[in-house]
């Protein structure tokens, strides 16, 4: 069975699924349809695979932020796949380019789940790093709703004690959700106050801590250093925590998320992304290198400033959005025929 | 990683053209490739790049570079040249209307830092230019957006114009323009909402505000670790919205900041400030030559290769080839050699800008012992007119009266002639080479005090 025939299956059996499918692909229509028609388009115009075939191919991935080296390794590796396989007719190699992609992004694994590492009866508490303005707050808001709607006691901590107004924003957001909000004044102790949080958040019994923090270019060292201590208060009152140290990633960032990735980890051990703006026409490819370099999965996907605009991240569902299109053409053709 | 790779990539290429007496068209293509591979990395946008390199390529094959004495750094300064023009120089002025208040109106994508460059703006409006600006929340979609520039506001003790988040955004800077008047303030900064380019209602919304307020500025605010998708956003704010200029945020951080350029390239309007700190006071001039060296991750190696083109005197550097050719090189050579050298600025410097250079061994924090060098010119002062010209003559006597001459030991003078003595060898030695394999020049030789 192909892999598409496989993918196709696991989303139409059952409605629950084929609802997930469907809001993936609405929601990531702009990815998809650029991203996906692309490819299309390219496989209708060239008949053979050829040097052209493989430059044009290169620029839709590049395009889509995927980075060059990642690409390279890719068009490479489709190269020698072509060879292997005597394949002349650039249709046969839609296949191998979504399964390299699928590949890249799960390695082996049949599946990555990307679900929160949530615990049963304890309280669990996340942290949230990033870089300035990538939507830390934002999903945070969006999330303590999600987890609320679950049934959950969530409890939020303002970290961010540096940025004007940002205290106030989470504030707005524990209103909107319905959840009690834990914070100092502008320019205190972060770690001060997070620690406030975790003793809050026990007292009244909570499921769900969610820390903010103040956004911060990965360059800079000392702002690096202080979130380590905000993690290392943490790991402190809770052995087993922080349960999940989510970074978000704005998709409209380039190679720079890459560096992202890999400083944040340095300082505070980043278990896995949530990927914002995706409703935007930037087509966030940059995870594919940040999974395949660092190994770290993507958890959740923004697709709008709405607090229901949070979707969890699922590879598979991600890549058949990217290539709805394509697969449903590649159906079409084969009852033709 | 990638990153440094790639430059080090770069200045391989480099070296081995620099190298050569000769660049093939070959050499070009290999060149070209690396340049786009950094540019690539450094996020300028796919199409421009294509561009680019096209016309790279082109000025590079042609005689300009053909036929230059150093080709390889020729190449070097075109992308450079190149670079800086697509650029633009640099303009960070800001309009004043004839009618104030000057009316400033700053869009963008949601997270590019509107608000906190509207503070910093303000602050340079009034520390650098003695003005009175009026700042003014119409982000009333964001949570605690106009807490935060009212924040601002405090910090800086200047006067924020807000209507709650209950009031549409047209009537706050609408009503904002008309206190500004009333108060005798000459410059009105709208913060307006982040928003995608590709929502129509609130590109709308902006078109309207436009309308109604008739800005003398329209500011497009972009975070310089936007990808690919900074031309689609430029681009789209521009049609909609005639942008008068960019101001690009974050650059504070590390990364190469291509969105400049591809900016530049579809909008081809300038980019008038840098965001260089969260702090109010840390937003800089524009520097487009500097950009275009960390796009291409390339240290200061460009500005290094200027400074030899400023300092080292052409068609010196074809005599001396001349008599490196036919081995007629003289002490009085060296010295002007060595002047060419230390006219380019403190040996230390030079090496602190070749990129890698900390890297080398060798190289590391090496110590270039200046005396060193006044002492060897010293020495050579001291020589005869016929002693520098053919050092041959000297025996025990002339050395010690050099030796008197200069204040420097006979040993010293003996180790200078020697190495003197080295490097014509070597000079001879290549030249043979060459002789008998065509197009292989000569690689320079190691200066006694190195
Ligand atoms: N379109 C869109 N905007 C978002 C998304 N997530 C966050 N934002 C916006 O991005 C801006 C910065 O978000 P914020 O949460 O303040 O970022 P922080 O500095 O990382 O906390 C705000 O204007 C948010 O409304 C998303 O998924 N889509
Ligand atoms: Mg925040």
């Amino acid at each position: 069975m192909s892999f598409f025939k496989k993918l196709k299956d696991k989303f139409s059996k059952t409605e629950e699924n084929q609802e997930v499918s469907d809001k993936y692909k609405s929601g990531l229509s702009k990815t998809r349809g650029s991203f996906s028609s692309k490819i299309n388009n390219l496989v209708a115009r060239y008949r053979q695979v050829d040097e052209d075939f493989f430059d044009d191919l290169e620029e839709i991935l590049i395009q889509a932020d995927v980075g060059v080296n990642t690409v390279m390794d890719l068009v490479d590796e489709l190269k020698m796949e072509v060879k292997r396989q005597n394949i002349k007719d650039s249709s046969m190699l839609k296949d191998v380019i979504s399964e390299k992609l699928v590949e890249i992004y799960a390695g082996d694994e049949e599946t990555v789940k990307a679900e929160l590492n949530l615990q049963p009866n304890d309280l669990s508490i996340f942290l949230f790093v990033g870089v300035n303005g990538v939507g830390k707050t934002t999903s945070i808001g969006k999330l303590a709703h999600q987890l609320s709607e679950q049934g959950k006691k969530v409890v939020l901590v303002a970290g961010d004690t540096f940025r004007a107004g940002a205290i106030e924003q989470l504030d707005v957001w524990g209103q909107r959700v319905g959840v009690e909000v834990i914070k100092h004044s502008e320019g205190s102790d972060p770690a001060a106050v997070i620690y406030d949080g975790i003793q809050a958040a026990r007292s009244r019994n909570a499921d769900v801590l969610l820390c903010d923090t103040a956004g911060r270019l990965q360059n800079k060292v000392n702002l690096m250093n202080e979130l380590s201590k905000v993690k290392r208060v943490i790991e402190r009152e809770v052995p087993s925590a922080p349960h999940e140290v989510l970074l978000v990633l704005d998709a409209t960032t380039g190679q720079n998320a890459l560096s992202q990735a890999k400083t944040f980890s340095e300082a505070t051990n980043v278990t896995g992304i949530v990927l914002t703006k995706l409703d935007g026409t930037a087509k966030g490819g940059i995870v594919l290198a940040i999974r395949k370099e660092l190994n770290i999965p993507v958890k959740y996907v923004g697709l709008g400033e709405k607090v229901t605009d949070l979707e969890v991240f699922d590879a598979q569902a991600f890549v058949y959005g990217l290539f709805a299109d394509m697969i449903e053409s590649s159906d079409d053709e084969s009852l033709d025929s | 990683m990638a990153f440094e790779g790639l430059a080090d990539r770069l200045q391989e290429t480099i070296k081995k053209i620099t190298g050569k007496g000769k660049v093939s068209e070959q050499d070009v293509k290999e060149m070209t490739r690396e340049v786009r591979l950094a540019l690539l990395e450094a996020d300028v946008n796919y199409k421009v790049v294509k561009d680019f390199v096209k016309r790279i390529k082109e000025r590079a094959i042609g005689q300009e570079v053909m036929e230059s004495l150093t080709p390889g750094q020729q190449v070097i300064k075109v992308v450079k040249e190149e670079l800086t023009s697509l650029m633009g120089g640099e303009q960070s002025r800001v309009a004043v209307s004839e009618r104030p208040p000057t009316v400033i109106m700053m869009v963008g994508l949601q997270g590019a830092g509107k608000t906190t460059t509207t503070g910093k703006l303000a602050n340079l409006l009034r520390k650098k230019h003695n003005r009175k600006p009026l700042l003014v929340a119409a982000d009333v979609y964001r949570p605690a957006a106009i807490n935060q520039l009212e924040t601002l506001g405090k910090q800086l003790s200047l006067p924020v114009f807000s209507l709650g988040t209950e009031a549409n955004p047209v009537d706050i800077a609408n009503q904002a323009i008309e206190k500004a008047k009333e108060e005798h303030l000459d410059y009105v900064i709208i913060d307006t909402a982040g928003r995608l380019h590709v929502d129509e209602d609130l590109m709308d919304e902006l078109q309207q505000i436009k309308q109604n307020v008739n800005p003398d500025e329209v500011f497009l605010v972009v975070d310089a670790m936007t990808g690919q998708d900074a031309v689609n956003v430029a681009e789209s704010f521009d049609q909609q919205l005639d942008v008068t200029g960019v101001v690009l945020t974050k650059l504070d951080g590390d990364t190469r900041g291509g969105a400049a350029l591809s900016i530049k390239a579809v909008t081809n309007k300038p980019i008038k400030f840098a965001g260089m700190g969260e702090k109010l006071d840390e937003l800089e001039a524009f520097h487009p030559e500097r950009m275009a060296s960390r796009i291409l991750g390339m240290g200061d190696v460009l500005s290094l290769i200027e400074k030899a083109q400023d300092n080292v005197d052409q068609k010196k550097a074809q005599e001396l080839e001349e008599k490196m050719r036919d081995a007629s090189f003289t002490f009085d050579d060296f010295l002007d050699q060595m002047s060419q050298v230390k006219s380019m600025g403190p040996l230390e410097d030079l090496i602190s800008m070749i990129p890698g250079a900390n890297k080398m061994k060798g190289l590391k924090n090496v110590q270039v012992d200046e005396k060193q060098l006044v002492h060897v010119e010293a020495i050579i002062q001291s020589m005869t007119k016929k002693e520098r010209v053919d050092p041959s003559v000297m025996n025990a006597s002339r050395k010690k009266r050099i030796a008197k001459g200069s204040g420097r030991p006979v040993s010293e003078v003996n180790r200078l002639l020697k190495q003197f003595d080295d490097m014509k060898k070597m000079m001879k030695q290549m030249t043979n080479m060459q002789k008998g394999k065509k197009g292989k020049k000569g690689k320079g030789f190691n200066f006694p005090f190195m």
